[in-house]
């Protein structure tokens, strides 16, 4: 079996022999589809350097990410110091890398909380309007309404200060835009001819909306979500400051652009490093999502 | 719409009116319970860290916080009935008076910010999705995304240190120059359309001047979401049937791009700019530091740090009823811009 | 230019009028004529400049120079106090009775003289009003019942204040010089009355006083202007102070460069470095009555011997902090009194040194060390100081984890005895050496009802011999010997108290081209904005 997914004549067949065949033929067609978009595929290259960097951190880092110097402040690129020294006397570079695990980390975990329930939410209250439509979508304006910081404080009286309160904070406050983006991909989709085909041969509105809505909206929830990337990155380093999110002197992006902001006049290059990674990683998971979102959008022929 | 009775009519606006009043209950309950278990007490604020404890414990009386929750939330309730807001510990003013002050001043700057980022970000989105994986296209999605990953805070110093220190193109900080400071009367709290009325072109063209840096920046981060979404709409638009139908009948290549297309994503792309806008009407809160601009994303978040509480929970109110306003005004223009829903 | 208009603004100032005349030289680069533009971060501003009622650090620098007091602290001798309003004043023999004799030539904005029946009227509303700085004459024994009969003007220029206790003479005096002891013209105060507040309401955000200037407007998170008082009888003085809200350090700095700003307030350590080095640029300085400590609390079994208390003051690299983290922003200070304060402690007694704290804590019966949290504030520079300080301790084994939040989050916690660590900024309340004695000695009732609640009283730190030296000192009627009481306090605290004191602070200003004659202090009173000039 494994053999074969390296078969291409066998994936690409047009009489596939079992359901699986079929399956995985489809799978192989994506991926060729994929594979033509080129800045997709660098996209995705860098979002594997990247998660190797964080995964690598202990190798490929060249000092402790938490050992001060307090002599050696801020100081530029060197051989040294690959890329400087923070306020502390931190070596950059080693900071990033670890810095990775834990940004990375936190922002994955933000998206698959939130990205499930926003696309749930958005689909039901689109495709069965009417009650169903009218409280889901209060519930969503009022977290939507709120401004996102007093939620966030709301959550520092609530519960410990740490990464996992950092995290369903900003799931919190960051779902309610999927679920309006939903709806109104779904109204536009439930009204369509094939869905109303789809209906008649007797599906339940469940598998309707799994199977025909849901893959629909799939392709700008995607885009939001890689665009919304950096904003949580951002967004968790102002939690920092309320106590939530990575402590100190655990190395996180965000924090690590926010303590670092005051420099930028002179010893500009210590925001501009973080900057220039989350800068990165955005950029790679966008492309990498553009990439995704036209390959798997089914309207593409 | 001749379809609707005006009975259906009178019902539906009912119930958008009670769903609306509904959500702002919702709003008002959760603000209120979070500001009495926030971290922070109030009574900080007011007295100070150095406070003798019986002057502190009188003040918790002056403020009702000796009294159980429900009954501080039930007269909190009553004045709000009453249009009565309290007054901010922070300013010593009516916490309705402060609003309108500090909220023009973020509707001023938000509303330019989005006209820029609608202007530049559509056409941009249309252009990429026409000419997807051009360069064109390459540019404009690397272009966007660049200004939503840099950290507002950069972005916002580095555009003051190009624009305003080094080629002096935008004046400073804040509204309006200090010499322009208090110089037209009060009507609307825009200052731009103050000075209009005033019929003072100096004043105009001052706070005009501005307000063009800070809501660039503020746009640059918006557009990318934009102009995204304009593309990620656009693409799926091109590939309809009655466009591919609007081609083969010989149609030129603009009005199918305009009108059909286009047209036909507009139901979508109103709530992107919903979204958008009552982002921007939120305050941002580090670009008013930036800028020096007195907005209601200052005032929010310096209420918020000292816990006081009435200022807080009026400009949540106010947010969030703006937010629901736009999302209603977004559910409407579905029924004006889509035949089918 | 001397025009008609000018000429109206400066008798009849009204915001409107005089904006008129800005109009004119606003064409021209930088800063109007005569207008002193401050760049201040003002969002600490809280309700309002009523002199009994100001008590934020904006608020209490303001407020001197609209209303002026008795005496005012004595910039050349900080031990001192030299007089403002009063030319003169007398103690009685037992120390109960001070007769103030007040100058004749000082008028209120109104153009009206100063009397001592305004003098008697401001420190009875005071009292009445019962403010947050309220104490700080109440502690003298006045109360709202007494204090008409004991405050009393017995003619235009005589001011008998009976006090019930005797107390320190320079004690009394010196609290004062604080913004509480700004005399508000009685005619107007009443006048604004509302519901029998006295023109409290009214005098948050207008004046009536004696100061170099005048009220004119606050937007709350905006700006602050001041007008000239016509009557201040300095002629030279700008006419008008434009503090304008500028949050951000970095736009301070290009404000003043550009010529758009004449005073920047709040520039970091590191643009205080690039001021320095701009020869347009003129940089002030002065240490502040402001003192940043680590307070160990005393109900976590741990931190209870003096051995680790004094471990822990070993352990703290004080010098590498002060300049490294914050340099030009916080200098070492180890006593309870900060240099500048009287009774300030100059003397350095601790300084790194791993391996006495290590041998400290092991004759506590820690040669392991142990865990604790430490509370910082998230804001600059404590999160740096408070990673140095975690980084210190955790050379000598004892292993701290730093729980950060925002500064009032913080102080909440602190005021609820929740922290074990603490990393925590105090600010004087007056200039007088009892403040902080008192604040960090006294600890009458250690129970959670105790009167006095300030930071011995938060950290459990009970110590009976300091107490009550705090509170003869207090009384100590010969001020050599009350400054050498106050000395011999600071170092049995540095030997026995569960307080590291780190550091002081350095306030900062940095004048614009062409700008002279701004002063700062160690308290925020000796800040006149009428010695400003502007070329």
């Amino acid at each position: 079996m494994i053999g074969r997914l390296f078969d291409r004549a066998w994936l690409l067949s047009d009489s596939p022999q079992s359901r699986a065949q079929a399956a995985w033929g489809r799978r192989y067609r994506l991926w060729c589809d994929f594979r033509a978009n080129k800045p997709a595929l660098y996209g995705l290259a860098t979002v594997i350097a990247l998660l190797a960097c964080a995964i690598l951190a202990p190798l490929l880092a060249t000092h402790d990410p938490v050992t001060q110097n307090l002599g050696q402040r801020l100081l530029p690129p060197s051989t040294q110091h690959w890329l400087g020294t923070d306020e502390l006397g931190r070596d950059v570079y080693s900071r990033l890398l670890y810095g990775a695990r834990v940004t990375l980390g936190m922002v994955l975990a933000v998206v698959v909380l939130v990205a499930p329930i926003g696309l749930a939410v958005g689909c039901v209250a689109g495709y069965y309007r009417g009650a169903a439509d009218v409280i889901l979508m209060r519930v969503t304006d009022v977290f939507l309404a709120f401004p996102r910081l007093i939620l966030a404080l709301a959550f520092v009286a609530a519960i410990q200060p740490g990464m996992t309160s950092a995290v369903i904070a900003i799931a919190l406050t960051t779902w309610p835009p999927y679920a309006r983006l939903a709806r109104a991909e779904t109204m536009t989709i439930r009204d369509a001819d094939y869905i109303a085909a789809v209906r008649m041969t007797g599906a339940s509105s469940g598998r309707i909306i799994l199977r025909h809505i849901m893959p629909l909206c799939l392709g700008s929830l995607i885009v939001r979500v890689t665009l919304d990337m950096s904003a949580i990155i951002i967004f968790a380093a102002s939690l920092g400051f309320l106590g939530m999110g990575a402590q100190p002197p655990s190395p996180e992006w965000g924090t690590m652009i926010a303590t670092a902001r005051r420099f930028l006049l002179d010893q500009w290059w210590v925001p501009l490093i973080p900057g220039i990674a989350i800068l990165v990683a955005s950029l790679a998971f966008n492309l990498l999502g553009d990439g995704l979102r036209d390959v798997l959008d089914p309207r593409q022929g | 719409m001749q379809r609707h009775s005006p009975a259906r009519t009178l019902a539906r606006l009912g119930a958008t009116v009670s769903s609306l009043a509904i959500t702002l209950f919702g709003l008002v309950l959760v603000t209120f319970f979070i500001g009495r278990v926030i971290p922070i007490d109030p009574v900080l604020t007011i007295l100070g860290d150095h406070a003798r404890p019986e002057l502190v414990e009188r003040m918790r009386i002056e403020l009702g916080l000796d009294k159980p929750l429900p009954v501080q939330f039930w007269i909190y309730l009553t004045h709000l009935f009453r249009g009565d807001l309290g007054r901010s510990v922070m300013t010593s003013n009516l916490v309705v008076d402060d609003i309108k002050l500090y909220f023009p001043a973020t509707v001023e700057l938000g509303t330019t910010a989005m006209i820029f980022a609608t202007l530049i970000g559509i056409p941009l989105g249309v252009l990429s999705a026409v000419r997807r994986n051009s360069r064109l296209d390459q540019f404009v999605r690397v272009f966007s995304i660049v200004g939503h990953s840099i950290p507002i805070p950069v972005l916002g110093l580095i555009s003051l240190l190009v624009f305003y220190a080094w080629l002096g193109w935008a004046p400073g900080t804040g509204r309006v120059g200090v010499a322009y400071v208090g110089m037209t009367p009060t009507v609307t709290g825009f200052l731009t359309v103050d000075a209009l009325i005033a019929g003072d072109a100096d004043v105009f063209w001052d706070a005009l001047s501005h307000l063009m840096l800070p809501a660039a920046v503020l746009a640059y981060f918006s557009m990318a979401y934009i102009s995204r979404m304009t593309r990620a709409f656009m693409i799926d638009a091109l590939a309809g049937e009655y466009v591919i139908t609007a081609r083969a009948k010989g149609l030129s290549p603009a009005r199918v791009i305009w009108r059909h297309a286009f047209g036909n994503i507009a139901v979508r792309l109103a709530t992107v700019l919903a979204l958008t806008y009552a982002g921007l009407l939120e305050g941002a809160v580090v670009t008013e530091m930036i800028f020096s601009w007195p907005g209601i994303g200052q005032y929010l978040t310096v209420s918020l740090l000292n816990a006081d509480m009435n200022a807080v929970i009026g400009a949540t109110l106010l947010v969030g009823f703006v937010y629901m306003v736009l999302n209603l005004l977004a559910d409407v223009a579905y029924r004006v811009l889509d035949p089918r829903v | 230019m001397l025009t008609r208009r000018t000429l109206l603004t400066l008798t009849a100032a009204s915001p409107i009028l005089a904006s008129e005349v800005f109009r004119t030289s606003a064409v021209m680069a930088g800063t109007p004529k005569g207008v002193v533009v401050m760049a201040k971060q003002i969002d600490d501003l809280v309700s309002g400049f009523d002199p009994a009622e100001a008590y934020e650090i904006t608020n209490l620098e303001v407020v001197p120079n609209l209303y002026r007091g008795l005496v005012s602290p004595d910039l050349a001798d900080n031990t001192k106090v030299v007089g403002d309003l009063a030319e003169s004043w007398t103690v009685s023999e037992d120390g109960t009775i001070f007769v103030f004799k007040l100058k004749t030539d000082a008028r209120f904005a109104s153009g009206k003289a100063v009397t001592a029946e305004d003098a008697a009227f401001s420190f009875q509303r005071a009292i009445k009003l019962d403010k947050q700085p309220a104490f700080i004459l109440a502690q003298f024994g006045y109360t709202k019942g007494n204090v008409d009969d004991l405050i009393k003007a017995t003619d235009d220029t005589t001011l008998v204040m009976k006090l019930p206790t005797a107390v320190a003479p320079s004690f009394l005096l010196f609290c004062l010089t604080a913004p509480i002891g700004g005399v508000v013209e009685k005619a107007t105060a009443l006048a604004h009355e509302v519901d029998g507040d006295m023109g409290n309401g009214w005098l948050k955000v207008h004046s009536a006083g004696a100061g170099g200037y005048q009220m004119v407007e606050w937007v709350a998170s905006d700006h602050v202007t001041l007008d000239a008082n016509p009557h201040s009888g300095k002629p030279d003085q700008p006419r008008r102070i434009f503090i304008r809200h500028v949050p951000d350090p970095s736009a301070q700095l290009l404000m003043l460069q550009k010529g758009d700003a004449d005073i920047a307030r709040n520039l970091t350590p590191d643009l205080l470095k690039k001021a320095r080095a701009d020869k347009d640029l003129t940089v002030v300085s002065s240490g502040q009555a402001v003192s940043v400590y680590v307070t160990m609390n005393q109900s976590m079994p741990e931190l209870q011997k003096t051995q680790v208390h004094q471990a822990i003051k070993w352990a703290i690299d004080y010098d590498g902090i002060a300049m490294n983290i914050t340099p030009n922003m916080y200098s070492v200070a180890q006593g309870f009194l900060p240099p500048g304060l009287p009774g300030g402690m100059t003397d350095r007694l601790f300084k790194k040194d791993v391996a006495k704290a290590k041998q400290l804590l092991a004759e506590a019966g820690f040669a392991n060390g142990f865990e604790v949290t430490m509370d910082v504030p998230s804001s600059a520079p404590y999160a740096d100081i408070g990673q140095a300080v975690q980084a210190d301790l955790a050379d000598i084994g004892i292993k701290v984890t730093l729980v950060s939040g925002e500064m009032r989050q913080v102080m909440t916690k602190s005021r609820k005895r929740g922290h074990q660590l603490a990393l925590l900024p105090w600010g004087t309340d007056y200039f007088d050496p009892y403040s902080n004695s008192q604040a960090f000695c006294e600890n009458p009732d250690d129970s959670d009802d105790g009167k006095l609640r300030l930071m011995a009283w938060r950290s459990h730190y009970v110590d009976k011999e300091l107490n009550d030296m705090s509170l003869a000192a207090s009384k100590e009627r010969d001020n050599t010997k009350r400054m050498a009481m106050y000395r011999e306090m600071q170092l049995k605290f540095a030997e026995r108290a569960p307080f590291a004191m780190l550091l002081q602070k350095i306030a900062s200003a940095v004048m614009g081209k062409g700008v002279s004659g701004f002063v700062i202090g160690p308290q925020t009173g000796f800040t006149q904005y009428a010695d400003i000039r502007k070329a």
